[in-house]
């Protein structure tokens, strides 16, 4: 079967062959990391073999690593360690972070209309807090793949007394990161946007600082994180990081990016590429053109058999604008038109030629048929 | 987990076995406590020269708690009261690579080996005492 | 055993002829877990090369393959507890659907309700979690349990009181193996109108359970318990009528916001297969690894004095022996069996030097519990595997007898409790 082209990697990335072949020895292994015999002790160094990958790739320290549930937990779980500090975060986080803030009464920084988190803003609320507080921003945002300035908010975030968490989830693999010149006290990865298993994340700490565990019992990971190691999904993050600290494929995505937005440029149809002009990730690319949803523009591609998404993964199966366009100061329509293209190691340049034939196809339909798709969604 | 000296002791104990309590000449040991998961009993057979002639040891314990204390009757053998005194829990401890978790085994085996002479000193002393 | 060059038929494979010592070591711990059953695996991998979507992704074919795979692997979960698959969530384990279902009620009810119930014998997880919400003001009574390791029914009637919001008792032990009443428990529960959670990591999959006709409104699963991958797990929170909860993990809202985060198709679509394994085979199973736990457990009683059984004979799950052996120490005893891969107290716990808490719970000495090992007899343990490891064990129990103090003063006579033990 034809599966397409896939172009929605800040979704989900392919296992990499090196993480199914950990993976496959490992699910073979039989023992509980905890225990003392020999079956446990195999378990337990695919574990310890895999921290030290992990750590490597952000240039921390192997005990600072616990291991998660994934990005989402992690995230979590760097929230539930604020101890009563007021929290403040940028208004472009992942839902992951995002939901949690707002429960625990969060302050909102303010992004400028090229995605990048108003640092002046920031500073501002830092100043009116009551307390020092603890800041939640991103690396890299999952939706425009926009490059935040983490280290200069950690500088001043550390010395107005604050603690600092990043999301990183989208930044490894694609950009160097080391946690150290970034200068924050937590970091969120996750494997399987770098080419690891779904299902498995750390929560990375700058140096021994105190963890208050969501998920308590059992004593592992240094009693930050409960519950019996992932063995194998560790394993597979473990030869996923190795491989993703290479960065080796960058500078062809980027090549291979640029050339797509190029020729979208190239149609002389009004369109917008968001946060073009700051740092970007290599392999994103978000615009909104025209009238279209992006439900439709999505659907439409899908049936063309490439695989994109509109918004971040998580709330791409609910109809409603993303978020982070919005943040950006554009309208809703702008926001609900908004499209992401993601790309990975396997995207070629043949890939991006039939993405254009498919959206010049999708741009050409009759704006009747269009208008029909349109008024089935809102209706669904 | 264990070092190669830890599992040698364990497989090959040396000197396990006990002499009779009220023999001539021997000292008797006790020392852990069963609630503890650790209990020794060290012997030692003191000869006319008052130096200990031979040694023997039963342990209930892990099996650093069996290599210290077999380890311990090797090295009583031949001493003097004194010198067989003088064996720290840390000589114990380092010629068996212990891990920081077992320490305690070592610091069992020094008092075994102390709570022996004690024992063969009293006995000692009372049979003078008899004899005067 | 080396599971990779297993295959299905193993469950039933017999002792090679002329060949009497199987493969070492042998694996004797499926409390602590259990190897993937190479039939998940198999199930498992597409999903982690062709399929690899996220099955959040609502817009495109890779989305659609992966979010089908889940929801066949939620069905299959559903079916092995007689639920709906609207009512499973899925987890990344046991420790946490334990840790979501104690805090998440707690949380949603505090309003109204502040005691929750549990039982000294639980899992770390289940008691760790009641002592968080001991710290946030909630108030927990933890129950004993009989010297067979089962809780006595009035007594969980009597605590129950106007102001508890749950009761949390596991189906299964995992070191001692005893099964508790669930019916009884839970028509309890459901005629006091307070919702009823049990951690059943050691129970799907070894015992039928019907979370209707047992009245269980939340109750947790494991996937490497079940021959599954580790990593995954579920909560199956009952609809009707309606157990709400408050959510440990805020993010995308999947699985109905009570768990957010990118869902691990590969390991959802392990744990379904698991556990449609699993309900086929259950019964048969259940035979035999009765029939080599009695062959086990006879073989070690006819040659040794002195061991006993923790833990109620009767009500326990085949697959599950956890003997004290008189005067011979735990962990010593495990440095003389290193073939035979066995547990001194719980996994999560062996690195520490302290006795088991379940063991004490049952009023077995300290020093008797210092004598323990848990045996754990699962799919792929064969008879030719047990005939070994009995003949080592015994072996190795004569041996250390022989250098026991203990041992001695017993044959001798003298009572051990008699004697004035130092303090060290």
């Amino acid at each position: 079967m034809n599966r397409g082209i896939y172009m929605d990697w800040n979704a989900t990335a392919p296992l990499r062959p090196s993480a199914l072949a950990a993976m496959s020895a490992a699910l073979q292994e039989v023992g509980n990391p905890s225990s003392v015999h020999a079956f446990g002790r195999r378990a337990r160094a695919w574990v310890d073999h895999a921290r030290e990958a992990v750590t490597a790739l952000v240039g921390a320290k192997a005990p600072l690593v616990t291991f998660t549930s994934g990005g989402t937990e992690a995230n979590n779980l760097a929230l539930n360690t604020r101890f009563n500090r007021p929290l403040i975060v940028s208004a472009i986080e992942h839902e992951s972070v995002l939901r949690p803030a707002r429960l625990a009464g969060a302050q909102i920084a303010r992004v400028g209309r090229n995605g990048e988190i108003d640092v002046a803003h920031l500073s501002h609320l830092l100043d009116k807090a009551a307390a020092p507080a603890f800041v939640s921003v991103m690396l890299a945002n999952n939706e425009t793949g926009v490059i935040q300035p983490v280290a200069e908010i950690a500088q001043i975030a550390k010395s107005k007394g604050a603690v600092v968490h990043c999301d990183a989830t989208q930044a490894i693999g694609r950009l160097a990161v080391d946690i150290n010149e970034l200068g924050v006290d937590y970091l969120t990865l996750s494997a399987h946007k770098i080419g690891g298993p779904q299902g498995i994340g750390a929560l990375i700490l700058g140096g021994e600082l105190p963890v208050e565990p969501l998920v308590q019992g059992g004593g592992q990971e240094r009693n930050r994180r409960g519950g019996t190691e992932n063995v194998a999904a560790i394993a597979g993050f473990g030869a996923a990081a190795q491989e993703a600290a290479t960065l080796a494929d960058t500078d062809r995505i980027a090549a291979l990016r640029d050339l797509l937005e190029e020729k979208l440029i190239g149609f002389g149809l009004p369109l917008t590429i968001f946060g073009r002009s700051a740092a970007r990730l290599a392999n994103t690319t978000c615009f909104a053109s025209g009238t279209k949803t992006a439900e439709t523009l999505v659907m439409a591609l899908d049936l063309a058999g490439i695989a994109i998404s509109a918004g971040s993964a998580c709330s791409s199966g609910k109809v409603r604008p993303s978020h982070v366009i919005s943040a950006m100061g554009f309208d809703a329509a702008t926001a609900g038109s908004a499209i992401r293209v993601s790309l990975g190691w396997q995207n070629s340049q043949a890939d991006i030629d039939q993405f254009i034939a498919a959206w010049s196809r999708v741009q050409r339909a009759g704006l009747a048929r269009s208008d029909a798709a349109d008024a089935r969604i809102s209706a669904a | 987990m264990y070092s190669d000296k830890v599992v040698d002791h364990y497989e090959n104990p040396r000197n396990v076995g006990g002499f009779g309590k009220e023999e001539a000449g021997v000292g008797t040991g006790l020392v852990g406590a069963p609630a503890c998961g650790d209990v020794m009993k060290l012997q030692i057979k003191v000869g006319a020269d008052g130096r200990i002639e031979d040694a023997r040891f039963k342990t209930f314990g892990c099996g650093s708690a069996i290599a210290s204390s077999s380890l311990a009757t090797e090295w009583v053998k031949g001493k003097t009261l004194d010198e067989a005194e003088t064996i720290k829990n840390t000589e114990i401890a380092q010629h068996l690579s212990l891990p920081p978790v077992k320490i305690h085994c070592s610091v069992l085996a020094e008092d075994a080996i102390k709570a022996a002479i004690k024992d063969y000193r009293e006995k000692a002393g009372s049979a003078d005492k008899a004899a005067e | 055993m080396n599971i990779a060059n297993q295959n299905q038929k193993t469950a039933t494979k017999d002792a090679l002829p002329g060949a009497n010592v199987p493969k070492l070591p042998i694996y004797l711990d499926y409390q602590a877990t259990t190897p993937c059953d190479p039939r998940v695996v198999e199930v498992m991998l597409p999903y982690f090369t062709e399929k690899f979507g996220n099955p959040h992704s609502r817009n495109h074919q890779y989305g659609w393959d992966a979010e089908a795979g889940v929801e066949k692997a939620r069905a299959q979960v559903a079916s092995i507890i007689k639920a709906d698959e609207k009512e499973i969530i899925f987890t990344s384990g046991a420790t946490e659907s334990n840790n979501l279902a104690i805090k998440g009620v707690a949380h949603f009810y505090k309003d109204r309700k502040n005691h929750i119930i549990t039982t000294v014998t639980e899992h770390k997880c289940v008691l760790d979690s009641c002592r968080h919400l001991e710290l946030e003001g909630f108030e927990v009574s933890y129950l004993p349990v009989q010297q067979n390791g089962l809780i006595d029914i009035e007594v969980l009637r009597k605590a129950i009181t106007p102001k508890t919001a749950i009761v949390s008792i596991m189906a299964v032990n995992n070191e001692i193996g005893v099964i508790q009443p669930l019916a009884e428990i839970g028509n309890i529960c459901r005629a006091a109108g307070v919702f009823f959670h049990t951690d059943a990591a050691q129970a799907v999959g070894k015992i039928p359970i019907d979370v209707d006709a047992m009245n269980i409104d939340l109750l947790s699963i494991s996937g490497h318990k079940i021959y599954g991958p580790k990593g995954i797990g579920a909560l199956y929170v009952r609809r009707k009528p309606r157990v709400r909860l408050e959510a440990l993990i805020h993010g995308g809202g999947q699985e109905r916001g009570f768990r957010s985060g990118t869902l691990p198709t590969p390991l959802c679509v392990g744990l379904g297969e698991a556990c449609a394994i699993a309900e086929k085979e259950m019964g048969a199973e259940a035979e035999r690894l009765k029939k080599l736990s009695k062959r086990f457990y006879d073989g070690i009683t006819a040659k040794l004095s002195e061991v006993y059984l923790n833990g109620d004979a009767e009500h326990r799950i085949p697959g599950n022996l956890n003997l004290s052996f008189a005067h011979v120490e735990g962990e010593g005893l495990m440095m003389g069996i290193k073939d035979l891969c066995v547990s001194s107290g719980s996994a999560c716990t062996s690195a520490s030097l302290e006795p088991s808490y379940v063991l004490r719970a049952l009023g077995v000495e300290v020093e008797m519990a210092h004598t323990s090992l848990r045996i754990g007899i699962g799919r792929f343990t064969t008879e030719q595997e047990v005939d070994y490891a009995v003949e080592h064990l015994v072996q190795a129990v004569l041996r250390l007898r022989e250098m026991s103090p203990l041992w001695e003063m017993a044959q001798a006579g003298i009572d051990i409790k008699s004697i004035q033990w130092a303090e060290h």
